[in-house]
């Protein structure tokens, strides 16, 4: 089908979008990529009153590692850099090679062209590879309105499927992601049912090590839940000890507690169960060798 | 909205709608109905086109956003003398096509990522991935794949 009529801006600079977003009740939606946006528009699933384009509004392409005193270098994406840009390592460490493996799960390299990172956070699909990457890493989110500002932990944004605490008069501005550890292992694993398909399950995982055990574990399931989530029993079992095949074997089972999911055509109860724990297995595994392979 | 963009390299002027998709404009104001529209969600990437050199999906833009922008279609693959673009002689020759309806995308895709990485015809992982952004369902990805390397090598060779 094609799209409902529109209003069209194409905003030069933040505080024109900011204006616009107040201004729009409500009924002003934020044209960014618009891969998502634009396929729900042709389906007039949405059928916003006005679009504002931030394409042409300077300095939302930002991605610079910053410093902040007491928790370390974060890296921080602004609302215009593409999926496609993560395809190279922005950042030299485990970080840039985790984003570096996610966003090749990202639909495809054209639609990787367009879209954005701080869109698909907005957009909060469900096994979306960036939202899970927050939650797993614990990313915050800048918003900007009007009036003022705030930030989030990524916990707190996606509020659960297709759902964020973005009000509608609120731009998301940047989302800055921790550096990791250098002697960090990474890996991004996902069910699908075709190449082209949206991930049925997606698990991301980070092991920190030092002295040969874990110091750090972060394990992140989508596809489980109507939002991402961390397996925190999991990880707690992982921390402290060596990253045998035993310890990952009884992480990968303690996971499927994070499963809370109504069944759909394609999986039950059980069936999510079961391949959670064996994707949550492959990515521990991957993250083990992956830290064996830089140190 | 009046826009003006550069097509295949001719400036035109436009008065479109802001819902009109640049798919549709090409399509419809400009008559380059080359340019195919299957899905119109972003999946299937008959209407595959360059913006700017990058092939996006033209059914997931809009024309008033390529305001100062160059597009490329398929119509303009060929050089000007009419002589076919390397790919379009190598998908004749691979048979990498049976009822065309995808093809001009799989071109605009092709071109671009081989104008962007020549070697891109060596990497199998990173061609493979390039051609599951579209769809062919005659079944004819093999062929696909063939014509892009061998479309390639003509490139490499100094072939037209």
């Amino acid at each position: 089908m094609k799209p409902a009529p529109f209003e069209y801006l194409a905003a030069r600079t933040c505080d024109e979008v900011i204006g616009a977003l107040a201004a729009g009740e409500g009924e002003t939606r934020v044209l960014a990529g618009g891969q998502s946006l634009l396929l729900e528009m042709n389906y007039r699933a949405v059928r916003p009153v006005q679009l504002v384009d931030i394409n042409r509004v300077r300095d939302f392409g930002g991605l610079d590692v910053v410093t902040v005193p007491d928790s370390g270098p974060w890296l921080c994406v602004g609302p215009l850099v593409r999926h496609g840009r993560f395809e190279q390592q922005v950042e030299a460490g485990p970080l840039g090679r985790l984003l570096a493996r996610a966003v090749h799960f990202i639909a495809h390299p054209p639609v990787r062209a367009r879209g954005t990172m701080l869109g698909s956070l907005a957009y909060a699909h469900p096994t979306a590879e960036w939202p899970t990457l927050a939650v797993t890493l614990d990313a915050r989110l800048d918003l900007v309105h009007e009036h003022g500002a705030r930030t989030l932990s990524a916990d707190d944004f996606i509020t659960g499927s297709f759902a964020t605490a973005r009000r509608p008069d609120e731009l998301l501005t940047r989302v800055c992601l921790p550096l990791l550890p250098t002697a960090t292992g990474v890996a991004f694993v996902e069910h699908r049912r075709t190449a082209a398909s949206f991930a049925q399950l997606a698990v991301a995982a980070a092991l920190s090590a030092q002295d040969g055990v874990v110091a750090d574990a972060r394990i992140g399931l989508a596809g489980t839940a109507a939002r991402p989530t961390r397996a925190r029993a999991a990880e707690a079992l992982l921390t402290g000890r060596a990253p045998t095949d035993e310890a990952i074997n009884r992480a990968a089972a303690a996971s499927v507690g994070v499963v809370d999911a109504p069944d759909d055509p394609h999986a039950g109860d059980s069936y999510r169960r079961h391949a959670a724990e064996v994707l949550v297995r492959r990515a521990l595994m991957q993250a083990r060798d992956d830290i064996a392979e830089r140190t | 909205m009046n826009i003006s963009l550069t097509i295949n390299g001719e400036e035109r002027q436009l008065d479109v709608e802001p819902r009109r998709t640049l798919a549709d404009a090409l399509r419809d104001d400009c008559g380059l109905t080359g340019t195919h529209l299957g899905c119109e969600h972003g999946v299937c990437g008959a209407c595959t086109v360059q913006v700017d050199g990058t092939a996006v999906r033209s059914c997931l833009m809009f024309a008033v956003q390529c305001d100062g922008s160059t597009v490329r279609t398929v119509e303009g693959l060929a050089a000007p003398d009419g002589t076919p673009h390397p790919l379009q002689t190598a998908f004749a020759s691979e048979h990498a096509l049976q009822c065309g309806f995808c093809t001009p995308g799989f071109l605009m895709l092709a071109a671009a990522a081989l104008e962007e990485n020549p070697a891109l015809a060596d990497d199998p992982d990173g061609l493979r991935e390039l051609l599951t952004s579209n769809l062919c369902r005659c079944t004819g990805y093999e062929a696909i794949r063939l014509a892009v390397r061998l479309a390639a090598a003509m490139r490499n060779t100094g072939g037209t």
